[in-house]
């Protein structure tokens, strides 16, 4: 940080000397194309290989989703948004929707609950795993790669199984979802959890215990408690530094208020702590998976949607749930008008709470929709904690505050 | 505390620099007016209110005004962090100034460059004020107001004359 000229100047009028020390920066560019997840820039100047100053320069795969969901119908801006973060697609929209049913007074089913907090939490796994992957590749340990990103396959095709895609589901509507689970999906549920615990005690063997991984992200990135709360940041970053604050647990949405889950929470602050957090999180994630699984195989008579809703599904829509248990939506729905007003909603996702604004004035659009996604909330600790750190440090940070560009850029 | 009391507590401690404290759904919205905007933070921030979510802002064209809302809540005060806060101002179109309140809030500096850019709201103070997603071109256009139309390009919509 330099002087401004008038504080040299008041120096210098209390009669204090004052010598301009002239210092050659080196300034270097890093992105928009790099070998990590790309599509974002982070400007550094260098004195010797120690950062003095960060400017993160984002955007590159901006959208203004914002805008579009204010030109369509309600029930339309789910596979808007949902393209932010396409890897944690249930856990993004979510909010929105539960927006919505805030602003129509609507409660969706208990079944239909548990439905989503199951997608939820093989999406946060698989956010996880994606995340572990990217890391890998940005501290060269190919191996973390590779398994993060087969192992993710897994709990991909759980989804595809329960949803019918892999990534983009839209699953979540007013008052449900569109789709039953599977007959056999409890036992298919259950296998993926055996095999990703089994699994869990390789990735500490070769990464999390690995010296050279521990000895880049030991102490690297500190961000205190008081500081973490001062900028903001969110997730398993916010936890990292023994914050602790998961909306799952501070505002419980759905029904994670019923399940048996720990929110993990580590109090060194630095890029160490902050994978453990993650690494924890996908354990207690595979605990709810079990309960969900558990609760809506003793529960199978309940629709997926609100019961008023089920009610006035016509017959033709209600022979074809009972046979396929996909709900087809009634053309009323999707021209729906909501009640004018203004809700806000929130949801733990992978990377952290993302924040919903929905104002409505009565119409068949949005009047306004802001979304703070988390990666968006994470960007400060680029400017505010990288400076000071050797240049060696970035990819460590980068990777353990597991930003997405296109979630931040929205 | 409910949501109920909480509104009560603001009320009580924002006094006349609240215009207007209700509730709407899920949070608590506060209305205050231009000049007294930071005491009004910094009377939320005090009270425990430690980072700020998002800032939003809502252009009512027919009204002339931008509504610029802090959306705040806590961390470190486990019984605060339930609620969300909105701490709104109201700001005319065509001259939108509101003071920054990043000195306070150091988690407000990025989203106030976005509002910057969407919306033309100018942060008085504020550290770094550019755009932060858009090319300076695409932001002079304030693409988040009301009045700027998304155009919605045909399928033929510049595909060259020959294979129309």
């Amino acid at each position: 940080m330099s002087i401004s000229e008038g504080t040299i100047g008041e120096l210098r009028a209390k009669g204090v000397e004052v010598k301009r020390l002239e210092r050659e920066y080196y300034e270097i560019f890093i992105g928009p194309q790099h070998p990590g997840s790309g599509h974002m820039r982070i400007i550094v100047r260098l004195d010797g290989d120690i950062i003095v100053d960060a400017d993160p320069d984002i955007g590159y795969v901006h959208r203004t989703m914002e805008k579009l969901s204010e030109g369509r119908e309600w029930i339309k801006v789910t596979p808007l948004v949902e393209r932010m973060t396409i890897i944690d697609a249930c856990n993004v929209t979510l909010p929105y929707i539960n927006a919505v049913e805030k602003l129509m007074d609507k409660r969706p089913s208990t079944r239909a609950s548990y439905l989503r907090v199951l997608l939820c939490e093989i999406n946060r796994i698989a956010s996880h795993l994606y995340g572990f992957g990217i890391f890998g590749v940005f501290l060269g340990h190919s191996t973390a790669y590779m398994w993060g990103f087969g192992d993710r396959e897994v709990f991909l095709e759980l989804a595809e199984i329960l949803t019918g895609t892999r990534l983009t589901y839209t699953y979540h509507i007013p008052g449900g979802v569109r789709r039953d689970m599977p007959q056999d999906f409890p036992q298919m549920a259950r296998r993926a959890v055996r095999y990703m615990r089994n699994r869990m005690a390789e990735y500490e063997k070769i990464f999390l215990n690995n010296p050279v991984i521990v000895s880049r992200l030991r102490d690297v990135g500190v961000i205190s408690k008081t500081r973490a709360a001062e900028l903001g940041i969110v997730g398993p970053t916010l936890r990292g530094s023994g914050v602790r604050y998961d909306v799952r647990l501070n505002e419980p949405y759905e029904v994670y208020s019923e399940l048996d889950f720990e929110v993990p929470v580590f109090e060194e602050g630095d890029a160490l702590a902050r994978t453990l957090v993650r690494m924890e999180e996908i354990k207690q994630s595979l605990n709810i998976i079990e309960q969900a699984v558990d609760w809506l195989e003793k529960h199978r008579d309940e629709p997926v949607i609100a019961k008023e809703d089920y009610e006035k599904l016509p017959k033709l829509h209600k022979e074809l749930y009972e046979k396929t248990g996909r709900v087809k939506l009634l053309p009323t729905q999707i021209s729906m008008k909501v009640p004018p007003g203004k809700a806000v909603a929130r949801a733990e996702a992978g990377r952290g709470e993302i924040f919903y604004y929905v104002e409505s004035d009565g119409g068949v659009m949005p009047y306004r929709v802001r979304v703070v996604t988390p990666s968006a909330r994470n960007v400060i600790v680029f400017k505010k904690v990288v400076p000071g750190h050797r240049l060696m440090d970035l990819p460590a940070i980068y990777g353990s505050i597991d930003y997405f560009p296109p979630e931040a850029d929205r | 505390m409910s949501l109920q009391a909480l509104a009560e507590v603001i009320k009580e401690r924002l006094g006349t620099l609240a215009k207007e404290v209700r509730i709407a759904k899920g949070h608590v919205e506060i209305v205050t007016e231009g000049g007294r905007l930071t005491e009004a933070a910094r009377a939320l921030k005090e009270m425990g209110f430690d980072h700020v979510k998002s800032v939003t802002a809502v252009d009512y064209p027919k009204e002339g005004k931008i509504r610029v809302t802090y959306h705040v809540s806590s961390y470190l005060k486990e019984d605060l962090s339930k609620y969300i806060v909105g701490l709104s101002v109201d700001v005319p179109r065509d001259n939108p100034i509101v003071e920054t309140l990043v000195p306070l809030w150091n988690s407000a500096e990025f989203f106030e460059r976005e509002v910057f850019e969407f919306f033309g709201v100018h942060f008085k103070g504020h550290p770094d004020l550019r755009p932060l997603l858009l090319i300076p071109e695409l932001a002079e256009k304030r693409v988040l107001r009301k009045d700027f139309v998304v155009r919605e390009e045909g399928i033929y919509e510049g595909v060259p004359h020959e294979y129309k």
